[in-house]
């Protein structure tokens, strides 16, 4: 009922929109009809305009989430291990997403010069804080009981991280992997947007540039579809391992 | 005792880490804290450059208005009805996850290239997060106090401003210090692209002359206005009580 509804919702919306354009109501040169945004961007698939952006897109994101999602974990670990440290830390890192880190971009490109490096370092900025956020949540609610039978059965530090504390934790890490995705998407196609020479926000700008609506609003339809199928691939997966994390006990494996 | 002069740990620990990389990557690439706080004292006495800041502030104060009231408006009309909330709810959530600079040119074309259109895009930013913590809070409002006002008869406006509002006025809060940098950001990107006025536009004309002085200089006075407004709201949350 609730799924049926939402669709029939998202469809109206668009067939509104699709009404107001084909009736003129809205100039084709701000907006164009969702049916032919559909068209751009089965023709800038086809005709392969895109493909070269696309990976290029699909490359930084999985750098910038490889590097986050790693990065986090292992910073998220250190910090965990030393909970002084952790207390002097943890207000900044709350407070890290009021940064907006974008302006960090530019100078990034000084650094870097422009390509792949200063786009990436700048989706890590965004992303990898929620990665170390995720995984101190999540081992602060590794259950002390495992740890004392890991005590009681003489584990070494690292046999307790790998059989007793990532299993608990894992839950809050697929969130914070699933929160590093979303965020690296973000930062890659800003970045790309502002100023590069590829990439889907690159193209994206480029077509406005060039007054080519068709191919503009196809790209953007274009991420729109790519982003918000991953989310939700991600979110599924998400609520998957979300219910090991009600249980008691918080049987993470 | 010693946890008071955590903040200036931290502080000392960043600014050694960024003079350190500073002296490693060199004072072109990479300009030490002093050579930056330096910078932002000269800008500082310019006019053009406090021209630019208040341009950016002007646009941001008012993204973040209309985001608040706008969120605040929208969460509790959606939240208000359980079934739309539950229908609207994932539409919201995706919306927000979304990477909004590439629907920048559409903000671009519909208000075209002036101060309209990076309000409007930090507004797209803003509103959103806002709006769904509204709206979550609302459909958490305890039914007995909704049952309460009903049995009184009251409006739905007076339902709103007598038993909704107080009762989410937390989590609205923190919904502000969700959406309210994000306007900021939104603002930013706006400036970044296509503009030659603002904070964002001085960014991106430094980087044109490899000016690493003022790129540091326009983020770290950033950087700083946006922690102090986060630690204002958080002061603010923290004097209402239980945050949900």
């Amino acid at each position: 009922m609730v799924p049926a509804l939402r669709f029939l919702l998202v469809a109206s919306l668009v067939l509104l929109l699709e009404l107001a354009c084909r009736g003129g109501w809205i100039s084709p040169t701000s907006v164009i009809a969702p049916s032919a945004m559909l068209a751009g961007m089965i023709g800038v698939l086809r005709s392969g305009d895109a493909t070269v952006d696309l990976v290029a897109t699909i490359g930084r994101v999985a750098a910038a989430g490889l590097i986050s999602a790693v990065g986090g974990l292992v910073l998220g670990l250190a910090l965990h291990a030393v909970p002084r440290v952790r207390a002097a830390v943890e207000p900044v890192l709350s407070a890290w997403y009021a940064i907006p880190t974008i302006m960090f971009y530019p100078l990034l490109l000084v650094l870097f010069g422009v390509g792949a490096g200063a786009i990436v370092a700048t989706a890590v900025l965004l992303a990898v804080v929620a990665m170390v956020a995720s995984t101190l949540a999540g081992l602060d609610r590794v259950p002390p009981v495992l740890l004392r039978t890991g005590r009681v059965l003489r584990l070494g530090v690292v046999e307790t991280a790998w059989r007793i504390r990532l299993p608990s934790a894992a839950p809050y890490l697929v969130t914070g992997l699933k929160l590093v995705v979303s965020y690296a998407f973000i930062g890659v196609i800003a970045a790309e947007f502002i100023l590069s020479g590829s990439g889907l926000g690159y193209a994206v700008a480029n077509a406005y540039n060039n007054f080519d609506n068709p191919a503009m609003y196809g790209l953007m339809l274009l991420v729109v579809v790519l982003v918000t199928t991953v989310n939700a691939g991600l979110q599924a997966v998400d609520r998957r391992f979300g219910r090991f994390r009600s249980m008691p006990g918080g049987r993470g494996a | 005792m010693t946890r008071r002069l955590d903040p200036v740990f931290v502080l000392a620990a960043f600014l050694a880490l960024w003079q350190g990389g500073s002296l490693v990557v060199g004072d072109t690439g990479l300009a030490s804290p002093m050579a930056a706080v330096a910078r932002l004292l000269v800008l500082a006495a310019r006019p053009g450059f406090r021209a630019d800041v208040a341009d950016t502030a002007g646009a941001f104060v008012l993204s973040a208005a209309i985001s608040v009231m706008g969120g605040v408006v929208l969460g509790c009309a959606l939240g208000l009805s359980r079934l739309v909330g539950r229908v609207v709810e994932p539409v919201l959530a995706s919306l927000y996850a979304l990477p909004k600079v590439t629907l920048y040119p559409v903000v671009l074309l519909l208000f075209g290239l002036g101060g309209g259109a990076k309000v409007a895009f930090g507004v797209m930013h803003g509103l959103i997060p806002i709006g769904l913590v509204t709206m979550n809070a609302v459909l958490q409002v305890r039914p007995v106090h909704l049952r309460a006002a009903r049995a009184m008869r009251l409006t739905t406006v007076q339902t709103v401003f007598t038993v909704v509002l107080p009762s989410i006025l937390p989590d609205v809060l923190g919904g502000i210090r969700i959406g309210v940098p994000l306007a900021l950001l939104g603002v930013l990107i706006g400036e970044m692209f296509a503009s030659r006025r603002g904070l964002g536009s001085v960014a991106m004309r430094a980087m044109e002359v490899n000016d690493g002085a003022t790129l540091l200089a326009v983020a770290v006075l950033l950087s700083a206005a946006a922690l102090g407004i986060n630690a204002g709201l958080g002061r603010l949350l923290r004097g209402r009580g239980p945050v949900g």
